[in-house]
């Protein structure tokens, strides 16, 4: 059987590979997987952790993966508290060069703090799926190339 | 109607280029340029409407509708400390609110206190923070209970939380029985939707028994569960799918509640229901009309209620978080009025207008009263309270209504198919329904077959955020913490560690757990503290993660 947390193997090449997450204790879980599908379908490698996750075992997870990018849904007003964290741990676990993303309810005023530390372009609701789709691969053609 | 005018109106329309657009629902659902009685022609209006109050219902539960008594306006709010809560809701009762809807935050939600290793950086933040009956009681210092009613946004923890609710009446001498309000306490709509569990489903559910079981005898004017297609929506699901689901989880609680060997007309009459109201106006209407023929049928017919207070579907509405865009709040305004009227429409017992500000933040104050003056523009300025189900009879909507119950019929054979809602969700039916529902929906956004107004369209790409913004300090977490280990240390830690004790073994018996609970709650055992002695009986529910 297929493992249902993790999708798009089979296409040939390499390929970009994610972790999506939910920190904390946040049940709001319609962006995580709607992104998850849209990034599969966009022929990335998608590794689905789920709810209740802390920054260790994403973080963990990640290294475990080798995994390019990170993508942490936040919707519980807790984003500082676990974006900040989760990138401490990237940056003393060898994944400093590693893409920090996210989405969620996430007050603009708070993108910018975000910003300032290391952390990726965060989504909000009504993003486009390809705006987010696009981010990830520009992201990779510039760190690649 | 003469078929020859309908053909003479067919072949006209046919000469006209159409719009570029999907003429299809918010759920998909594909809709004809026109209806007629030709859409009706074999319904049994008698049969199928009745009258307002009368079975089965489509027209509103009761007789007179908002013409004897308005909706009970509830806007649900929480947030930071109890004191910041209790504030709110002052200023909300002062506003002209008529009844209370508490928020709690996620570690709440979950059963943890605040101190908890994964409430880090959560605490007070979605809602109110209450670790012990001290919270509760600062919760709602100087409001009426006797006199508010108070609805609960709580689930898997619900019966501990209500028993610190119970408790924190007692002390103030309040009578039990004087207490009127609604507890969520839908714990199948968690494994399907909203994810906030602890126990597997079948502890859970026994808790939920046991509730209905001892509010029917001690608090009987309390709704003990609210079952609800709200967040089923809110995860992506169409109306269709929301309207089924919720209805049978609905029959679910119903049988497990017999099976325990309560009589049904003990606890129907207080079961009752949470809808969203979406932007699709007419779908939502016909979605709210069928929930009411739906469970009157069911009740009436395969469980044999004889009270026809148990027939009735009274429900809860909340316009739709989901709806409302990061951009251009304040159009949201517009969105929440939309969705409001067809709450009413639809013939709701209370409803929350959600405030412009939600896709960003908690709402502010002054969202949060715009929010409330937009139910009291569309109860007292609008005229559609004056009289009742004033759109029985259109065709259109009629016709949607009927199309609803059909499709909520073919999901419950489907989910008897698959054994009943529980084993569904071990197999992951909901969530996948769901999130595919999900996915389209986006996808149709992103194609622009459905257009966000502006999000995917008319968007204003020089805006500038232009309203007031709620930000929770960090120290509320640290202020909250502070307070739960006063509590610890202040009280009489032999009766705590003794009546969790007495819990867990009444836990692994087959008892009624609430007085346990009540125990539990009196001498000030925390939240967590509950839930960890429950779980050394339970076990905890770890969900496999489908997409």
């Amino acid at each position: 059987m297929i493992d249902p947390n993790r999708k798009g193997e089979e296409v040939a090449g390499p390929k970009i590979k994610v972790i999506i997450a939910k920190p904390g204790l946040d049940g709001h879980d319609r962006g995580a997987k709607v992104v998850a599908r849209a990034l599969v379908e966009a022929g990335m490698e998608v590794v689905y952790l789920g709810l209740q996750q802390t920054p260790e075992s994403i973080v963990n997870a990640a290294v475990e993966e080798d995994a390019d990018v990170i993508g942490l849904s936040i919707l519980s007003g807790a984003h500082m508290t676990h974006f900040r964290r989760v990138r401490e741990l990237m940056e003393t676990s060898g994944l400093g060069d590693r893409l920090l993303t996210g989405g969620g309810i996430i007050p603009t005023r708070d993108q910018e703090k975000l910003k300032a530390i290391g952390i990726g372009k965060v989504f909000g609701p009504g993003d486009d799926l390809r705006e987010i789709v696009e981010y990830i691969q520009q992201w990779h053609r510039s760190r690649s190339g | 109607m003469k078929t020859t005018d309908k053909k003479n109106w067919e072949d006209n329309y046919q000469k006209f280029e159409l719009r570029d657009a999907d003429f299809t629902s918010i759920s998909g659902r594909p809709l004809r340029p026109l209806y007629t009685g030709d859409d009706l022609s074999d319904f049994d209006a008698d049969a199928r409407l009745g009258f307002p109050g009368e079975f089965p219902y489509t027209r509103g539960v009761h007789p007179s509708m908002y013409r004897g008594r308005l909706w009970t306006m509830r806007q649900f709010a929480g947030m930071g400390t109890p004191e910041q809560t209790n504030l709110r809701y002052k200023f909300l009762l002062e506003k002209g609110q008529t009844g209370l809807s508490v928020a709690f935050d996620n570690p709440t939600l979950y059963g943890r206190d605040s101190d908890y290793a994964l409430s880090v950086g959560e605490v007070g933040k979605t809602g109110v923070a209450v670790d012990t009956l001290a919270d509760m009681e600062r919760l709602f210092d100087g409001i009426p209970l006797d006199e508010v009613s108070t609805s609960m946004t709580i689930n898997a923890p619900a019966s501990w939380i209500f028993a610190m609710f119970l408790a924190n009446a007692e002390r103030r001498n309040i009578p039990l029985h004087k207490l009127r309000g609604t507890l969520q306490n839908d714990i199948l709509k968690e494994y399907i939707a909203q994810k906030e569990w602890i126990f597997p489903p079948q502890p859970h559910i026994r808790l939920i028994t046991d509730l209905m079981a001892f509010c029917a005898d001690r608090v009987p004017q309390w709704n003990t569960i609210s079952i609800s297609g709200y967040h089923i929506r809110e995860a992506g699901s169409t109306a269709a799918q929301e309207l089924a689901f919720t209805l049978a989880d609905g029959f679910t609680y119903v049988e497990h509640a017999l099976r325990a060997g309560l009589d049904i007309d003990d606890f129907a009459p207080r079961l009752s229901f949470f809808f969203n109201a979406h932007l699709d106006f007419f779908e939502e209407i016909a979605k709210l009309r069928a929930a009411r023929r739906i469970w009157a049928r069911h009740m009436k017919d395969k469980y044999k209620a004889k009270n026809p207070r148990s027939w009735l579907c009274r429900f809860h509405v909340q316009t739709a978080g989901c709806s409302l865009t990061a951009q251009q709040p304040e159009i949201n305004i517009v969105r929440t009025a939309l969705e409001g009227l067809a709450g009413v429409l639809g013939g709701c017992q209370s409803l929350h207008t959600n405030s412009m500000d939600e896709a960003l933040a908690l709402p502010s104050e002054k969202a949060v009263e715009i929010a409330l003056r937009t139910q009291q523009i569309i109860a007292y300025e609008s005229g559609a309270a004056n009289v009742i189900d004033p759109l029985g009879g259109s065709f259109y909507v009629e016709t949607l209504t009927n199309e609803m119950e059909e499709e909520a019929e073919r999901y419950f054979q489907k989910i008897e198919a698959l054994g009943g809602v529980v084993p569904a969700i071990e197999q992951g039916f909901f969530q996948r329904e769901i999130t595919r529902a999900a996915y389209e929906y986006q996808m149709a956004l992103s194609r622009k077959r459905k257009i966000l107004v502006g999000v995917n369209e008319f968007a204003n790409e020089n805006q500038k955020l232009d309203i007031p913004i709620l930000e929770i300090d960090e120290e509320v977490e640290r202020d909250q913490i502070r307070r739960l280990n006063r509590v610890k240390q202040d009280r009489d830690q032999d009766a705590v560690r003794s009546r969790l004790q007495a819990l867990e073994r009444a836990a692994a018996a087959t008892e009624n757990l609430i007085p346990y609970l009540l125990d539990c709650a009196r001498v000030y055992a925390t939240l967590g503290e509950i839930s960890e002695a429950l779980i050394k009986i339970f076990g905890e529910y770890r969900e496999q993660a489908f997409y």
